[in-house]
């Protein structure tokens, strides 16, 4: 039963017969005991669960603030499930399934490898004792270099040019060199090359030749193992008409060491790569790359797809360019280099030394006359080489194989004569009104310290300089020679002769009808009176 | 490249190796500014240098308020005293189509025109003047064919106001590193030629402020350009292979960019033969 007062709920004042609640009671409830059930309260929801790691506070505050934010209906009749999901929702990743990977940028790859250069090599008691045994090899001063070739306005940022010296460091620790130079470099489509012109240790390249000739005997064996197969097939089927084209004989590469093969070149694309070793070059080589003209994409391995068809790979056209350059440009003041002894002339000296008694001429006079300079390196003839050889005169097998021709069907070659060694640059040929050299003071302000600098025209990007003693010579650009007439180039040859038609080829013509019956009835004829002759004969028997 | 950045600029550009000599900067350094001052420039760039068999020439363009109006041209042998060239005309430019070769390094060289092309030579005959064209018109022919054909910059770097005039774009904040190495990211900067060719799908991705010049991605041959990036993407270089010593420069997510010559002048006629 109901007694009196406000007992239903929805009333005023439901409740307040409960102690603490009267609103006769003068004593207001103490504020700071409430305060302190309410921080009670407070931190018994905040007490971390010690299974899940979750507290009730939080997962309160969590629940209400989905339900609030995604408004569902009938929530509280969802709301075990509301907690479940809160609950589960803990344990997803936070991200999207979808991240952005984090990119390295190729930045600091490189700055790695720059910075791998600074490395000072260890191993300092193995270096020791190479030094013992061994001259110290020559590091070129490239700073130096850099710095009077900056003068006239070429060559690379400080930062490259000292990567480029540390590079060169690095390679002559790693490889056997006894005098190694930066050559310069050459620029390519995705990548440059930087290239440095060495002279190896006398022992290493022996190696080289033994493989080489190993390797060219092994071939030289599997082509008389298939020759004498196909010799056995062709005695079974009946010979076509042998082809009368015989290639013209391969003139032998150059030696190591001498000629265009008297350096050996190591490229790498940028400072803090490996060096790579170009292998020498071959006289055909050098012919094919005067024909044609490539860019260089920058990979040693692409493919050079040309006509005619170059004979190598873009590391065999960058060395053929090489050599051609250095056999083009790279000059010395007149009188820096002397030949050894005094030998014919003739012979075409290869060595030269340097003339302790050269006294430098003046940079007004190096400006004004190109007789002050002269070409140290030999020019490259027709043929592909610096020395000339009859290629008729070749190895024994070859001989063989001509015994059944007359030797004399090739045609006599006229023995190709260059400039000698050592000649001076006036004497280069110039093309239609342009000079081949143009030759500058860097400066005609301050003439007591100027140097003398030299640009060729015909290899646009070849430079030297000149400054009392001191010379270099170096190569900046895309590797091409210049022409003031547009490249064209070759044609594809004629076609070949057929081969001559003789009577063992030509057709004849059938026989008509009228032939045929002809030449049956004469047949017949001759039978019959052979028979009649003997049956005459018979009877006279 | 801008004169003001001009030491930065030749740093970054001397991966090709050419550059200029120490004096030579400090007298451009000194120079350019004075020429700003006398022709009332709003901004001076240093175009670059041909080398002729004698000597060089030094170029440098003044720019006006309107970043994409006709610039003026000063060319100087020594980068200290600079001389303006007349505008180039139609017919300078199809004159100096005929000559070959090397420049010369003197100004008033003059090139005998009837050993070159008789027609013309008679022409000129007929209308009074001399059958010589001199190599100051053939250096004002050049400059202008090789900014209309290889001047560029990056996507963004330039904003056209509704007005027309062309002004640097301010909030340019440098190519990323991925479009730095795509050629639609750089664009001629010369009157624009195939923007109109667009199909209207391309044109309503472009953004009219910034994409009203013609990108590289369309220039013939294709493959004329080559694009690096040097040092492991802090700067990427382009180099033109038509006009070979073009080299422009741009260093990612940050303002410098800039095109330089250092060339010899010449056309590479061959270089469908050297792809």
């Amino acid at each position: 039963e109901r007694g009196h007062g406000p007992y239903q709920p929805h009333e005023p004042g439901y409740g307040l017969d409960q102690p603490g609640y009267s609103p006769y009671e003068d004593e207001i409830p103490d504020p700071q005991a409430q305060m302190l059930a309410i921080k009670n309260a407070k931190a018994y929801l905040l007490k971390t669960s010690t299974k899940s790691g979750l507290n009730l506070y939080d997962h309160f505050a969590n629940i209400l603030t989905k339900i609030l934010d995604e408004q569902p209906t009938n929530a509280v009749d969802i709301i075990e499930n509301i907690s479940k999901d809160v609950k589960w929702a803990q344990f997803r990743k936070k991200m999207d399934t979808l991240r952005d990977e984090h990119l390295i940028p190729p930045t600091f790859e490189a700055a790695e490898k720059c910075k791998a250069l600074f490395v000072k090599e260890g191993g300092e008691e193995e270096h020791e004792e190479v030094e013992e045994e061994m001259g110290q090899p020559s590091l070129p001063n490239v700073m130096e270099t850099a710095f009077y070739f900056e003068q006239a306005g070429i060559g690379l940022n400080k930062d490259e040019s000292y990567y480029i010296f540390l590079a060169l460091k690095n390679l002559i620790n790693v490889q056997p060199i006894q005098t190694c130079r930066f050559w310069g470099k050459i620029l390519g489509l995705e990548m440059n090359y930087i290239i440095a012109e060495v002279q190896l240790r006398e022992g290493e390249e022996e190696e080289e030749i033994e493989e080489e000739g190993e390797e060219t005997i092994a071939e030289g064996e599997k082509e008389l193992g298939e020759g004498e197969e196909e010799e056995e097939q062709k005695e079974k089927e009946a010979e076509p008409p042998k082809s009368t084209y015989k290639p013209p004989p391969e003139i032998p590469k150059e030696a190591n060491g001498t000629g265009t093969n008297k350096y050996v070149y190591f490229v790498c694309n940028e400072p803090g790569k490996p060096w790579m070793k170009l292998p020498p070059v071959t006289p055909a080589q050098i012919v094919c790359a005067r024909k044609i003209k490539k860019f260089f994409t920058g990979r040693l391995d692409a493919p050079v797809v040309t006509f005619p068809p170059f004979p190598g790979n873009e590391a065999n056209y960058l060395r053929a360019q090489i050599a051609r350059i250095s056999a083009g440009t790279h000059v010395s003041p007149t009188g820096f280099y002397q030949f050894a002894e005094e030998e014919e002339e003739e012979e075409g000296a290869d060595t030269y030394e340097e003339n302790p008694e050269f006294e430098p001429p003046p940079v007004v006079e190096m400006v004004e006359s190109l007789t002050m300079w002269a070409h140290h390196v030999k020019g490259i003839l027709n043929q592909g080489r610096c020395a000339w050889i009859n290629p008729s005169q070749k190895s024994e097998e070859n001989e063989e194989e001509d015994e059944e021709e007359e030797e004399e069907e090739g045609e006599e070659q006229q023995e190709e004569r260059g400039p000698p060694l050592l000649t001076v640059i006036s004497e280069d040929e110039g093309m239609k009104d342009i000079p081949a050299w143009t030759a500058q003071a860097s400066t005609n302000l301050i003439p007591q310290y100027s140097i003398a600098i030299l640009q060729s025209n015909r290899w646009p990007g070849a430079y030297a300089f000149a400054s009392g003693r001191k010379f270099e010579n170096i190569y900046f650009g895309w590797g091409h020679k210049y022409s003031p007439e547009s490249h064209t180039p070759a044609l594809p040859p004629s076609a070949q002769a057929e081969f001559p038609s003789g009577p063992e080829i030509t057709e004849t013509v059938d026989p008509t009808v009228e032939e045929e019956m002809a030449f049956k009835v004469a047949q017949e004829e001759a039978l019959a009176e052979a028979e009649e002759e003997e049956d005459e004969e018979g009877e006279d028997d | 490249m801008e004169a003001l950045s001009l030491p930065a600029a030749l740093s970054l550009v001397a991966g090709g190796g050419a550059g200029l000599s120490p004096e030579r900067r400090a007298a451009l350094g000194a120079s350019l500014p004075l020429v700003q001052r006398d022709y009332r420039f709003e901004r001076v760039w240093f175009w670059g240098c041909i080398q002729g068999v004698r000597g060089a020439y030094y170029i440098a363009e003044g720019l006006g308020p309107d970043r994409a109006a006709p610039r003026s041209r000063l060319y100087s042998l020594n980068c200290l005293d600079w001389s303006l060239l007349t505008p180039a005309t139609k017919e300078m430019l199809a004159l100096t189509e005929q000559v070959k070769g090397r420049f010369q390094g003197d100004p008033s060289f003059e090139y005998n025109l009837s050993e070159i092309n008789a027609e013309a030579a008679a022409r000129l005959i007929e209308s009074g003047k001399e059958p010589v064209i001199k190599e100051e018109t053939r250096l004002i022919a050049t400059i202008e064919q090789i900014d209309r054909t290889v001047g560029i910059v990056p996507r963004g770097a330039f904003v056209k106001t509704p007005l027309g005039p062309v002004h640097e774009n301010r909030q340019f904040e440098g190519l990323s590193l991925v479009e730095a190495k795509k050629l639609s990211s750089y664009f001629h900067f010369t009157e624009p030629v195939n923007l109109k060719n667009k199909t209207l799908l391309e044109k309503a991705d472009l953004d009219p402020s910034i994409d009203f010049l013609d990108s590289l991605e369309h220039d013939i041959p294709r493959g004329s350009w080559s694009i690096q990036l040097e040092k492991g993407g802090t700067v990427v270089v382009l180099r033109s292979l038509l006009w070979l010593g073009l080299t422009f420069y741009h260093v990612p997510t940050t303002k410098q960019f800039g095109y330089v010559y250092f060339g010899t002048g010449e056309k590479n006629l061959d270089l469908p033969f050297m792809l």
